[in-house]
C-alpha cells in the first residue's frame, strides 16, 4: 500500500507539469489563473498524501483544509481584479 | 478497507488525468474551464474519499471529508467566477473552424 501511495504522488506531480505548461503558455490571463487554481487543488491532494505516507495525517489534514480555503479566496480575488481590465492591457 | 481505498483513488486519478489533458488540449478558455471545473472537482473528491477510507473512522477522516465538502463547494464557484470575469472582459469564444491557439 505504501508503494501505491508513492506512485500516486508521482502521478499527481506529473499533473503539475500540465498546469505549469498552461500557466507559461496560456493566451489570456484567465488561462494562467485557472492553471494556478488547478495546481492549488492538486496541492491539497499532495498534502494529504504526504501525511498518509509519513503517518502524520492528523497534522497535515489541517494544512490541507486551510490551503483549500486560501486557494478559493485567491482565485476569486484574481477573478474580481482582472474583470475590469480592457482588452489592450492583456 | 484497502481495496476500497485503492478503487476510489484509481477512479479519482483517471478523472484528474482527464482534467489535465483537457486543460492542455481544449481550444479556448471556456472549454478549459469546463474541464477543470467538473472533472477536477470529482477527481479530488474521489481521491480524498479513498484516503479517508484508508484512514478508518475517526476525527481525521471527518476532517478529510470536510475538505471534500469544501472542495465540492468552492472549486466550481471559483471556476464560475473566473469564467464570468473572462466573459465580461471579452475573451473571444472559439467557434468550429477557427484556428486553435495553444
Amino acid at each position: 500500500m505504501e508503494s501505491f501511495f508513492i506512485g500516486f504522488a508521482v502521478f499527481v506531480v506529473l499533473l503539475f507539469g500540465a498546469s505549469l505548461y498552461r500557466i507559461a503558455a496560456g493566451p489570456t490571463i484567465f488561462d494562467r489563473t485557472i492553471g494556478a487554481g488547478l495546481i492549488g487543488t492538486n496541492a491539497v491532494l499532495m498534502l494529504v498524501l504526504i501525511g498518509v505516507m509519513y503517518n502524520r495525517v492528523d497534522m497535515f489534514v489541517d494544512l490541507a483544509l486551510t490551503y483549500a480555503l486560501l486557494n478559493f479566496i485567491g482565485v476569486v480575488a484574481l477573478a474580481k481584479y482582472f474583470e475590469r481590465r480592457r482588452e489592450d492591457e492583456r | 478497507m484497502n481495496w476500497l481505498a485503492m478503487l476510489l483513488m484509481i477512479a479519482g486519478g483517471v478523472f484528474l488525468l482527464v482534467s489535465s489533458i483537457g486543460l492542455l488540449r481544449l481550444p479556448d478558455f471556456y472549454c478549459r474551464a469546463h474541464a477543470v471545473g467538473k472533472a477536477e472537482t470529482l477527481g479530488s473528491m474521489l481521491v480524498l474519499g479513498g484516503l479517508a477510507a484508508h484512514n478508518g473512522a475517526d476525527l481525521t477522516s471527518f476532517k478529510i471529508l470536510l475538505t471534500v465538502g469544501i472542495i465540492f463547494i468552492t472549486n466550481p464557484t471559483a471556476t464560475h467566477a473566473l469564467m464570468r470575469a473572462a466573459f465580461r472582459s471579452g475573451v473571444t469564444i472559439w467557434k468550429k473552424g477557427d484556428a486553435v491557439k495553444r
